[in-house]
This record gives structure tokens, sequence and C-alpha cells, in this order.
């Protein structure tokens, strides 16, 4: 049985939405809100809504896309806004250029849009966080597992969603534990392409730990 | 001031078949820290009303968590109720005309439930405009307050803001149903959700049986598809526009609409209002005006869970919790796109948007064609409400909000 030197310890998150001082009604408006928001702001309506909307499996990618399809009725700036997806980046930086770069590119293109108003109004939210320990800790891959199955659905997002940004590298805090601490790379690296988008908290869950049992019994 | 003592308790185990252990566990955690540490909510009235419902609830799940919570209720004569609800109304963009006396009446009451309390809380929540002045009670001893807002403020009389932003502008945070009801304030503000309890009367499973009675007490066929909107007699809610979009859907299918709603009979406007809605259904058998009891928890639970669709076609709305109480049931929801509503109403995810009679009865319609779309509408509402307006979530909330404060100073 594998032992890591560096247990994995277990954490979960709560958020707190603080709502920011701009707001926009055009996509003109928009584009500028996504040039100014801060960072978590940005972090807030991708990744987070992911989190707390991990039960739309269908059609739902981010906030900012959901707002150009139901607000401002534009199916196809909608549909370029949900196919970013969040795991190409490493950094709020780079996702921020992009959303920017496609509602930037829309505006051009289509300069009688761009001054319409929705029907609502977008607001720019952020996200702060507050961690805690869960008490949990693993180093063994029966521990890691027990573990999983604990988790809060916060702490599973914790884990497998926001720590891309905090560790910087495509991965998560899951995968990248299986394959520095347990040495199992494979493992790491099926656990790494479960998709978030697709699947429920629960689902992706339950994908991890049968990814776990199939390991267990090669052991 | 009184203190208000909650006989009940609600163990926190009983949520865990509905949430799942991790959940419970992740509030253990966050309560941790802040046990023993005290907190006090502050609000106008312990009966009636959304918030002394929600604090009715949150106590004793607080109790369970081994925090420190109490409830305090200030109190005031008729003169300061008269004016809160004049302030309250002009708030919502009702016509006021400010009256210098008004605001000397507040401030009067204010100052005498400062006296009376000690406010020394580490942590002072106070919600809603009528104690907004207790913050001038504000000990040295860095305790943090924040004021919670439950009423919609996009469109406030200025005088009355004005005001008010004098206090709210001196507390650590605020917080608001939606974005929309945001100020312009030097304090962070924070989104925060009325909440529903799934074991409360109006919310948890009934047996069919009762709910086949409920149903059989209005002579309502259920056999036939059944719109039901549940509110108040109240034209912010626009009765007579649900009767007329029913009409429209009526051409379609065959199809029972129900209006059912409390307190018209010791509100002279409700009273109003609901004869112009019975004048407006005519008599029509198929649309049923229900007038409920001020507190009916348990026909509002079964009206709504024998309802096809629920409608909640508001003007104005501070939040809208039936909204919550439908999906929380499943339920495919057709709502206006106002106030706290989109909150809950993601369009095409958790429910249907609309803007105008016409539009609801389209998205009606297209519901009542399509009952596996109503169904997943309805399932993925549920899950919307089970991750953010359950009162544990609420509760979360607040303890984040009290770690979040306790951090930054």
């Amino acid at each position: 049985m594998n032992i890591s030197e560096t247990p994995f310890e277990f954490f979960t998150v709560s958020y707190l939405t603080r709502i920011g001082n701009q707001s926009a009604g055009t996509m003109t408006e928009f584009h500028k809100g996504l040039q100014e928001c801060s960072d978590a702001s940005i972090f807030h309506h991708t990744f987070q809504t992911l989190g707390i909307h991990h039960f739309l499996t269908e059609g739902f990618s981010n906030d900012f896309a959901q707002w150009a399809h139901a607000d401002a009725g534009r199916e196809d700036l909608a549909e370029q806004l949900a196919a970013l997806d969040v795991r190409d980046y490493l950094s709020i930086a780079a996702l921020r250029s992009d959303l920017c770069r496609v509602v930037g590119e829309y505006c051009t293109e289509h300069p009688a849009f761009s001054e319409q108003t929705a029907l609502d109004r977008f607001y720019f939210c952020e996200s702060v966080e507050v961690t805690l320990p869960f008490g949990l800790t693993a180093r063994t891959l029966e521990e890691f597992r027990d573990g999983i199955v604990h988790l809060s659905h916060a702490s599973f997002y914790f884990h497998f969603l926001s720590s891309r940004l905090r560790l910087q590298l495509q991965t998560n805090d899951f995968s990248h534990w299986l394959a520095n601490g347990l040495g199992l790379e494979t493992l790491a690296d099926s656990v790494n392409h479960i998709d978030f988008y697709t699947n429920t908290l629960d689902g992706a869950r339950a994908k991890v730990l049968r990814l776990i049992d199939r390991e267990g019994r090669k052991g | 001031m009184s203190e208000v003592a909650i006989a009940t308790r609600i163990p926190l185990d009983e949520y865990t078949s509905l949430l799942g252990q991790g959940e419970i566990d992740e509030l253990r955690v966050l309560a941790k820290p802040l046990r023993g540490r005290s907190i006090e909510m502050i609000n106008s009235t312990a009966v009636g009303g959304g918030v002394a419902e929600i604090l009715n609830r949150l106590l004793p799940l607080a109790e369970e968590l081994e925090l420190n919570m109490r409830w305090d209720v200030m109190t005031g004569g008729d003169d300061f109720y008269g004016v809160t609800k004049a302030f309250h109304n002009a708030l919502h963009g009702a016509p006021y005309h400010a009256d210098p006396k008004d605001f000397e009446i507040f401030l009067a009451c204010n100052e005498q439930n400062r006296a009376r309390l000690p406010l020394d809380a580490e942590f002072m929540i106070i919600h809603d405009p009528q104690p907004a002045a207790l913050i001038d009670g504000r000990k040295k001893n860095g305790n943090h307050w924040a004021w919670r807002c439950h009423i919609d403020l996009s469109h406030p009389n200025r005088a009355v803001w004005d005001f008010l932003d004098k206090f709210v502008a001196r507390y650590d945070a605020a917080m608001f149903s939606s974005p929309e009801f945001s100020r312009s304030l030097p304090i962070p503000q924070y989104l925060f959700y009325p909440a529903i309890d799934p074991l409360s009367e109006k919310n948890r499973e009934l047996e069919g049986g009762f709910v086949a009675r409920t149903l059989a007490q209005y002579q309502i066929d259920p056999l036939r598809p059944i719109l039901t909107q549940i509110s108040r007699f109240d034209r912010l809610k626009d009765p007579v526009g649900v009767i007329r979009a029913y009409r429209i859907v009526k051409r379609y299918f065959d199809c029972q609409l129900v209006l059912a709603g409390g307190g018209a009979s010791d509100d002279p406007e409700g009273a109003v209002v609901l004869k112009e809605v019975q004048q407006e259904a005519n008599g029509e058998a198929d649309i049923h005006i229900i007038e409920l009891p001020a507190w009916a928890p348990l026909e509002v639970n079964a009206l709504q869970r024998a309802s096809t669709i629920v409608i909640q076609k508001s003007l104005r709305e501070g939040f809208g919790l039936t909204v919550s109480e439908a999906l929380w049931k499943k339920k495919p929801v057709v709502a206006s796109a106002v106030g706290g509503i989109p909150v809950q109403i993601i369009h095409k995810h958790t429910g249907l948007l609309a803007h105008s009679v016409e539009g609801a009865a389209y998205q009606i319609r297209f519901l009542l064609s399509h009952p596996e779309i109503a169904a997943k509408l309805g399932e993925n509402g549920y899950q919307h409400v089970k991750e953010n307006f359950l009162i544990t979530q609420k509760l979360k909330r607040y303890m984040t909000l009290f770690l979040a404060m306790a951090r930054a100073k």
C-alpha cells in the first residue's frame, strides 16, 4: 500500500457574494465592466458560479453567457462566452483577456446591438472566501477515498474546481496529490479528465470514487 | 425591547436525510471558531412577516451548533409603527410627503430602545429600517455591526433614504436580497437571500390524502391542470394580470386557476383588491379565488403541491419566497423578472421568466405543451433551492459573514 509522506488535508470553503459598484445595461457597458471589474468578480461569475449551479448540466456555463442569452438576447455571443472553458486558464488575467476579446469583437461587429438595452442589468459581484480545515486528512488511497465520501459540495468544489487557480496548473488538488503524494499518475490523469461542465458535483464525486475503486482493485 | 424565547428545538440531524452528512458536518466546521461568541439579532416584530418566520427557525439551528445567538424585538408605539409603515412604503417607491415630525418619532423610539439594550454582542445584526438608528448606541468595544435590509430599495423615496443612509453608512456591512437593491454606500454590501425551512409545515412532505382533501374543500378538480398563484391580494402581485394570462391560456388548454392568499380581511386595501379580482373573475367556475387565514401553512403547502404550474406574476417583489417554496416542491414556475425572482428563476434552467401578461401566458402554454421540460425545470429548481435558499444555507451565510468580519478587523 502506498503511503504518502505529505498527507492530503481536506478543507472546506464558504463564500459571501459581495455586490460590486459596477453594472451593465448594454453590451458596451458590459464590455467596459469586464475590463474594469476585480479579479474576484471574474472568478465569481465563472469558477464560483459553476460550484453554485453544478446541478445545471445542460447549457449553463457561466453568468456572463447566461446574461447574454437571457437578458441581452444575443444567442450567438452567449454561445461564444459559454464555450470558454475555465480548465484552459491558469490565471484570471488570461480568462478576463479572452472574455474581453470575445465581447469586444462582438461590439465591433454589431455596433447597433452593442447599444441596445438588455431586459435586466448585469451586476458585477465578487466572492469573499473563507476557508477552514474540514478536519480530515489522508495518507493512503483508502483514507483519501473515505475523505471524499464525507465532503460537502463546497469542499469538493474547492479541491476539484477552484484549486486550478490556486495551483496555477491545469490540474486539481486531488490529481496533484494522487500524482505527487502517491505516485499514481494514471489515476491522477483520469480524475483530472472528469468533465465538470456535464456532471453535477455529486456525479463528478461518484466518478472519482469509481476510479479510486478501480485503482484499489489493481493493488 | 424584549428577548424572544424560542421553545422549539430543531435537531440538526433531521436535515441530514435531505442535505447529506457532508453538508451538516460543514456547518459544524464553520461554527467551531464561532462557539461561545455572542450574536444578537434585532428586528421589529416577533410574529408575522418573513423576518420573524426566518428567525424563528434560524435560532434553534444556531443553538444546535452551540452558537450564542439571541433575538431581541424592539418596542414602539402606534405612532412609531405608523411612521415606519410609511417609510417602508416610501422605500418601495410609494409617494410620501416628508414630515419632520415623522423623523423625530423614529429617532425618539430608537433612542428609547437603545437605552434598554446593552448592544454589546460581538456580532450585531439589525434587520430592516425600523431599528437602523440603534447604531448610535455602538460601544467602543470593537464589535461588528451589519444591517440586513429585506426590502426593495431600487427606487426609494429620496427623503427617507437620505435620512436612513446616515445610519446605514456607519455599519460595517449591509446585506440585500438582490444586487438591484444595493445602494451607493461606503461599506461592503453582500448578497443575502431569505430562506425556507424544508421541515416547516409550509414545506414538508404531505400525505396525498391531505392534498386531495384540500382540493375537494375548495372544489378544485384534481384531474385537470391547475395554475396557482399564492400571494396576498395586493396590486403589486398583479392578481388581475394573472387572470388575464389565464384567459389566454384557457383558449388552448382546459385548465383551472387558483388565486390564494391571506390577509384581505384585516387589510382595507387587500379587501378592495380582492373585490377587483372577483370582478375580473366574473364568477367563472374554473377561477378559484381563495381567501386563506393569515397563517395557513398546510393549505398553502397542499395547494402548491397540487399545482401543475406555479405563477408569481408580481410587478414589484422583495424576494418572493413563494417561488422558492414552489421550486422546493419541484414545481415548474412562471414568474416576473422583478426583485429577487431572477435570483431564484434562472431563465430556461430553473423556471421561466416573463415580462408581460402575454409573455406569462405564452410560457404557461409552452410548459403545458412540454411536460417533460416542465419536469426538468422543476427538478433543477429543487436543486437550486437546496443549494441556495434553505435555512441551513442561510445560517452558513451568516457564519461566513461573522468569520469574514472578524478576519477583517
